[in-house]
């Protein structure tokens, strides 16, 4: 067991967890931020996506050793009002089915407009090929991800 | 440290579970807007309101809260149900919010996700429902009023009375409403002057789920929860010795357990017990029958040629129509086991106290989960509670309740509360698939291309019937016979979205393709000309309606241009299961001699569409999950264990892997029948008739890519 000081959503957080610790499982079980899902553990998947300085990443082989002072963001800190401009259009167009992958698809697609904010749809699939959803709502996202980067 | 926080797990504890009967969900985005209109809290709503019936209690202060019984998995039925309720009480729908009501057998009939069957049960009990408390509210008016009845009418939860002009709101009247005696018959209205219904309702989970708050089986949190994960055996062994103390020594695992067959890992959190699964050494010995994909492949070449099979529906004289044909087409087509792989794995919370239990978690059957874990512990199933949260997606998985009583036993045997997760590895390898099927079709065709016999042989690993015995094309040919062989294995299977016709659709159609081929017709007419004969001459007995399924014929040709553009090679197929009916058209055009899939049309004929916004999210999340598992979809077994375990080497499809799909439905007025299912068993026909039709290469089995005529084929998918 080891102790870390995270920075998360803004706020500092202290955990004694094993160095090989996940940071989605840090997250989930001892933060109890449960907005980042678990799904294959393998970043396969990207549910458990969250930022680490503002950049997408997989937080289920993200080892808790490994953070440091990076900042991670969370679906839970991603706004606090729930009224970023990815989140309004996901609303707006009414994205989810089952819903249970959506939050990794919406840190996905913060972290590549805050990159790309004028996207071709070509370039919005190519980023979030990385993110499965057994749903099949992939069409409501690619619109989604279009009318997001409209709203910024 | 500027701003050190420990978390307190109570604060996300008050919004994931509540003493008062379900999971409150009404988040008011709209709260966000005008930031100075106080938004009550549900607590403040619920307090002093007046229940009506199971679904509707209705506050003071005008808030209606709807309370949705059945589990939701992703199909919307928290959505439309309320619509439903919501319509018929003409209510302002920005005053509803919705409530996922726990199990409660003596409320509500059928409370489970499963069949696409709760539109249709529970439409005109919704519609009652609010019918009825809108009776009452008017009849409270007119005493406060003192005017007759008949001179109110309803709008946006108020009570008008025209002449005067005078309104008074829903909440005003409840105290008095909810004293009277409910009518026994209520008028229900005219569908065409619905408000609600048939207008794209958003979700009303949006915000929960866009922001991540706690909603899901897996969010669940109980103080002093332990936490389990179980390694379960290979298909047909049993355990011969267990050597438990790598993983006991890893830090954060509290005990291992043996029990029935499985060994438990249990500990204050997820992390260790994934580490120390994979530490344990359990050996395994034969405990009957270990199969391998490479014995089922025999089985099946055996049990298509064997001389036993059930009969499931025979007319006429199939052997004289074979003889007596003119053309013989005879093929076969093979489907392999699928996972279900929900994105959220099986998961469960239990609580066993004595002789009572609380059980919280995503369960498509929340009565066989309580039913279930009442046998396991030999109690009376009415000391059970059973909390529904939201599902990751079910497919079918959670109608079983295996997940659930593991909890319990642990939960038991722990005597603790006790969240069991499923790894995604242990969901793969943990059971209950679509069963691997392959079946043997035969047509006689006359001399001017009539089908005059018809034959269909399903053989099944533990697939049950895998036939539709009385599905078309039965009942639109003279001589039929339709038989199924079951073989019993250790591999478990279950009800997989659109049970047996998630497959059979796709083989059935390819295969009519072929018939039609050789028949020398157009699909589309070798299609409608059968349902004439079936409409005028029909034979046996029919489980579909013909012209239902004529009308969505004809608008996926019209809609889809189908023939009118030799550019482009269509693939028809249609298909009727669960109530509904759906055709559809797969659109390929070919660049540099290769295909490329543009677009695929679907005409769906669900009668009345409650939400066009969950109707189009069926439809189309059925067109890709049918066109992805047809594609990709494949789990193999090696001495009863599947060789593929994760997302790795399972592979789903992904968004650049579908195409354009277009979306339209017959409008006539039916009471409305279920779309969870309906619309995936079409796709994998339609999909591979276009690809015979674009490369002469006929795809007699699933996976698409994993079969030699596929070999060369670079099939493209691009979207407008």
């Amino acid at each position: 067991m080891a102790n870390y000081n995270l920075r998360i959503n803004g706020n500092d957080y202290n955990v004694d967890v094993e160095d090989d610790t996940p940071l989605l499982w840090v997250l989930r079980d001892h933060i109890g931020l449960v907005g980042t899902k678990y799904s294959c553990g393998i970043a396969q998947c990207g549910a458990c996506t969250v930022h680490v300085n503002g950049e997408a990443a997989f937080s289920c082989t993200l080892p808790v050793s490994s953070i440091g002072s990076d900042e991670i963001t969370t679906i839970e800190g991603l706004s606090s009002e729930g009224d970023h401009p990815v989140q309004k259009a996901w609303d707006e167009v009414d994205t989810a089915q089952c819903g249970y992958c959506q939050a990794g698809q919406i840190m996905t697609a913060a972290a590549f407009l805050r990159k790309n904010p004028k996207p071709t749809m070509e370039e919005i699939e190519n980023a979030m090929n990385r993110n499965l959803c057994r749903c099949g709502t992939y069409h409501k996202i690619r619109e989604a991800v279009a009318l997001a980067a409209k709203l910024k | 440290m500027a701003n050190l926080t420990k978390t307190n797990r109570r604060d996300f504890l008050k919004i994931a579970a509540t003493a008062s009967g379900g999971l409150f969900i009404g988040f008011y985005w709209s709260g966000c807007d005008s930031p100075k209109m106080k938004v009550l809290t549900n607590e403040e709503v619920l307090l002093n309101a007046h229940n009506f019936n199971s679904y509707l209690t209705i506050s003071p202060t005008g808030e209606v809260v709807i309370y949705s019984p059945n589990p939701e998995l992703g199909q919307n039925i928290i959505t439309s149900f309320p619509m439903v309720v919501a319509e018929e009480l003409d209510a302002d729908w920005k005053k509803v919010r919705v409530f996922q009501a726990n199990l409660d057998t003596e409320k509500y009939d059928r409370q489970l996700t499963g069949g696409s069957g709760a539109m249709p049960h529970s439409w005109e009990r919704l519609r009652k429902a609010g019918a009825t408390a809108r009776h009452l509210l008017i009849a409270a008016a007119a005493t406060k009023m003192n005017v007759d009845a008949s001179t109110l009418s309803t709008s946006n939860g108020e009570v008008i009375h025209k002449e005067s002009g005078k309104k008074i709101g829903y909440g005003e009247l409840v105290a008095d409403a909810s004293k009277l005696t409910a009518p026994e018959e209520v008028a229900l209205k005219d569908p065409k002057d619905f408000k609600i219904i048939g207008t794209p309702v958003k979700n009303v989970e949006n915000k929960a789920m866009f922001t991540g708050q706690p909603l899901y089986g897996l969010d669940f949190y109980r103080e002093g929860m332990l936490h389990a994960m179980i390694q379960r055996p290979p298909f047909g062994m049993k355990i011969k010795s267990v050597d438990d103390a790598a993983a006991r020594a890893i830090s954060g695992v509290t005990d291992v357990v043996t029990f029935k067959n499985n060994v438990a890992v249990v500990g204050k959190s997820t992390w260790p017990l994934m580490k120390a699964k994979k530490l344990l050494k359990i050996e395994y010995e034969p405990d009957g029958v270990v199969e391998s994909t490479f014995d089922h492949d025999r089985l099946f070449a055996e049990l298509l040629n064997g001389k036993t099979a059930e009969v499931k529906r025979k007319d006429g004289d199939v052997d004289a129509a074979f003889k007596n044909a003119a053309q013989v087409i005879t093929s076969e087509y093979q489907c392999p086991f699928l996972s279900h792989s929900p994105m959220e794995p099986q998961n469960f919370f239990a609580h066993v106290q004595g002789d009572k239990v609380e059980l919280v978690g995503p369960t498509q059957t929340p009565d066989r989960a309580r039913n279930d874990t009442a046998q396991l512990l030999g109690i009376p199933p009415e000391n059970i509670t059973v909390q529904i949260t939201r599902l990751g997606g079910g497919f079918g998985r959670r109608l079983r309740a295996d997940f659930v009583t593991e909890a319990a036993e642990l939960s038991k045997m722990m005597n603790a509360p006790i969240k069991l997760t499923w790894s995604r590895e242990d969901d793969m390898t943990g059971g209950a698939y679509r069963p691997a099927v392959r079946y043997r079709f035969q047509a006689a065709l006359d001399e001017s291309g009539n089908m005059i016999g018809y034959k269909l042989r399903g053989v099944g690993i533990n697939a049950g019937n895998s036939t539709r015995e009385n599905n078309f094309p039965s009942g639109a040919v003279e001589n039929v016979l339709i038989e199924s062989v079951d073989h019993k294995s250790a591999i478990t299977t279950n009800a997989w979205r659109a049970p047996i016709t998630n497959f059979l659709a796709y083989a059935e159609q390819s295969f009519l393709d072929e018939v039609a081929l050789a028949a020398k017709k157009d699909p589309v007419q070798f299609r409608l000309d059968l349902l004439a004969k079936a409409k005028a001459s029909p034979v046996g007995e029919l489980q579909y309606d013909v012209d239902r399924m004529i009308g969505v014929i004809k608008m996926a040709a019209e809609k889809s241009n189908w023939g009118k553009d030799a550019n482009v090679m269509q693939g028809f197929s249609v298909y009727f299961s669960h109530r509904s009916y759906v055709a559809q058209v797969a659109n390929i055009e070919m660049e540099n001699n290769q295909p490329v899939l543009k677009k695929i049309v679907a005409a769906t004929d669900c009668g009345i569409v409650v939400n066009p916004t969950g109707a189009n999210h069926q439809v189309r999340g059925g067109i890709v999950d049918g066109m992805g598992h047809a594609m990709y979809g494949n789990l193999t077994f090696e001495n009863g264990l599947p060789k593929q375990k994760n997302f790795d080497t399972y592979r789903l499809i992904r968004m650049k892997e579908v195409p354009e799909i277009d979306v339209h439905y017959v409008q006539n007025g039916i009471d409305p029948t279920g779309l969870g299912e309906p619309a995936l068993p079409p796709t994998g026909g339609a999909v591979a008739n276009a690809i015979f039709k674009a490369t002469g290469r006929r795809l007699r089995s699933q996976p698409f890519i994993e079969q030699k005529e596929f070999s060369d084929i670079k099939l493209q998918i691009k979207r407008a």
